[in-house]
């Protein structure tokens, strides 16, 4: 029974095809697949744009959208409803097809991230070996749609936002693949499905997830930050900047092409946050190993979601950086500390089981933070910002 | 050390998020059609015009004079004179507006119609619920449509309609004391020499104190 549920939807697919000709079978249970993955992350998005809306009004104190329907629930309906029949308008001057090529790419390419994520037992769409670099080849993708959007607006908002955006994303794309490389250098696999594997066993019951390890944690946190800059999402969110840009890359985006960008950015969210999960939180493997009965799948999507919620917290919490506060602290504070969590990655690879790893590579750690962090803010690279006025 | 602020800022969002949900008091906001709150006494958008007593045509104080038409910014008064004069509430006869007619699509809600009439007839009203499907005529008021009784801007504005009562009153008193002493007077002549002041006494009283009227 308990096999019987987390297994539900290999089953139900198997099921499905078995009504099909053999030599179908393996086609369909693929297009079988990527139906789903298409129509569950959308709905998800759908969800998680009213949990942001309710969440950061709560957060505000107010009420956020109570109107439609009971407590507001039918909001993303309406609001699809209000971008589905809206007109789509596409600048005299712009590139055309470019513009209406870049939200279809970067819809494309991040579904195309979920083929390779283990979302639950037996779940994984294309077990490849090399998983990881695909990801991240597909997500580095997502820079190329962005641009597209920028160039071929013909708009300086849409260029200065796409310029920022490339800028950005390059950026933090290095310490994304820097925390993510710890993972790979203890696991010795870059698949997916035996990152998942080797967190997924029990000490006392509790797991071996890497976020319980002292760089697996550093790690984590590094590529809070990374994803948080790559889905440019607040405090990141120079490339969208309302105040300064109107809507940065997709200004003269309208109507669907507008709801596409905006899938494309939740989605690519989730995406992201589902391979966090795969590498620091255990993926599909359940927190304590009496919660085992628990269907895997389920683990999967409420990391995802609660991965959503930090960010929705982040976002009704930071103002937006400067450009500058950005690039060094990518380049002066995150860049480095990822590098040396790579060492101490290693250090505690060679230095062999016993307590002795633990209380050497959380020193490492804690020492660099430390004084990475002061002498950032005293030359103030990161401190408050200072105004000078003209006399 | 670092981090410390977006962890106090973290618990800060937190706190909100929670104690939304547990104390009232922190909602303030009011859920409009629903829940509405009584407006303040400065609350101001459209002019209206206000009339004493109980017939509307009658009792309007506006005299026609237009001020206010020549005053207003975005210009959104249209006034025609009338050609006779009719009783006012004093039962003077006086011109009266044959047309009056607000456009408050154009109005700006300055007030500045109200401070500059003398006589006390345009006031700010705090009705804001006028949407209309009839977006030109709709939202062209004439003299019935701005007509309002004193009791509403009693109702509306209790300080200041107090204070416009006072201060009529006291020109009401102040005029009438006027005539009186002028119909005295004219008595006191036309005892004195009831020959020569015979044509021109009646007349005399009759005209100075509708003027000293309009001069205060």
């Amino acid at each position: 029974m308990i096999e019987k549920a987390d297994q539900i939807f290999v089953i139900l697919a198997h099921w499905l095809v078995s009504f099909l000709p053999l030599a179908l079978q393996h086609a369909a249970i693929v297009l079988l697949s990527v139906v789903a993955i298409i129509v569950t992350f959308p709905a998800l998005f759908a969800i998680t744009v009213l949990l942001e809306r309710k969440g950061l009004g709560r957060m505000q104190n107010r009420y956020g959208p109570n109107r439609v329907g009971p407590y507001g629930l039918f909001q993303p309906i309406a609001d699809g409803l209000k971008s589905l029949t809206k007109e789509d308008i596409v600048p005299t001057r712009a590139d055309a097809v470019v513009h209406f090529l870049a939200p279809v790419t970067l819809v494309v390419v991040v579904f195309m991230g979920y083929a390779v994520l283990p979302m639950g037992r037996n779940m994984t769409l294309v077990s490849m070996d090399a998983g990881l670099l695909f990801f991240f080849a597909m997500g580095a993708s997502t820079e190329l749609s962005v641009f597209m959007a920028g160039w071929s607006s013909r708009n300086k908002y849409s260029l200065l936002g796409a310029m920022r955006a490339v800028a950005q994303m390059i950026s933090y794309e290095v310490p994304l693949l820097l925390s993510s490389l710890t993972i790979v250098m203890m696991t010795g696999s870059l698949s997916l499905g035996k990152i998942v594997e080797a967190q997924n066993h029990y000490t006392w019951g509790l797991p071996h997830w890497y976020i319980f390890t002292p760089w697996g944690l550093a790690g984590f946190l590094l590529y809070a930050v990374a994803t948080t800059a790559e889905s440019n999402r607040s405090p990141f969110d120079l490339p969208e900047g309302e105040s300064e840009l109107v809507a940065g890359y997709f200004t003269e985006y309208s109507g669907f092409k507008f709801a596409l960008f905006f899938l494309g950015e939740y989605v690519g969210m989730m995406s992201i946050s589902g391979l966090g999960t795969t590498l620091f939180l255990g993926g599909w493997s359940a927190p304590f190993s009496f919660l085992g009965w628990v269907p895997s799948w389920v683990w999967f999507f409420s990391k995802i979601m609660l991965s959503m919620c930090v960010f929705i917290w982040l976002r009704g919490t930071l103002p937006r950086m400067r450009q500058d506060q950005l690039m060094n602290f990518a380049w002066k504070f995150v860049l480095p500390l990822s590098l040396v969590n790579l060492m101490v990655a290693a250090t505690w690879r060679f230095l062999g089981e016993g307590w002795e790893r633990w209380v050497i590579c959380s020193a490492i750690l804690i020492l660099v933070y430390t004084l990475m962090g002061r002498s950032g803010m005293r030359h103030g690279h990161l401190g408050p910002r200072t105004y000078r006025y003209a006399e | 050390m670092l981090g410390e602020g977006i962890l106090k800022g973290l618990g800060e969002t937190a706190r909100n998020f929670v104690g939304s949900f547990v104390s009232a008091e922190r909602l303030t906001t009011v859920q409009y059609p629903e829940e509405r709150i009584a407006p303040i006494e400065a609350t101001r958008d459209f002019p209206f015009l206000v009339y004493d007593g109980t017939d509307w045509e009658a009792g309007l104080r506006c005299v026609a004079c237009q001020i206010c038409e020549k005053e207003c910014p975005p210009k959104c008064i249209y006034i025609v004179k009338s050609t006779d004069k009719k009783p006012d509430a004093l039962g003077r006869p006086q011109i009266y507006p044959a047309r009056f007619d607000i456009d408050i699509s154009v109005c700006m809600s300055c007030q500045i119609c109200v401070e500059v009439c003398p006589f006390e007839a345009i006031k700010m009203d705090t009705e804001f619920e006028l949407s209309t499907a009839d977006r030109f005529g709709g939202l062209l008021y004439d003299k019935k449509e701005l007509a309002k009784s004193n009791q509403h801007f009693h109702k509306i504005h209790p300080t200041e309609a107090a204070g416009v009562d006072a201060r009529l009153a006291a020109e009401k008193v102040k005029s009438e004391a006027k005539a009186k002493a002028a119909a005295a007077a004219a008595a006191a002549k036309a005892a004195a020499g009831p020959v020569v002041a015979k044509p021109a006494a009646p007349a005399v009283p009759a005209v100075k104190p509708a003027e000293g009227e309009k001069q205060a």
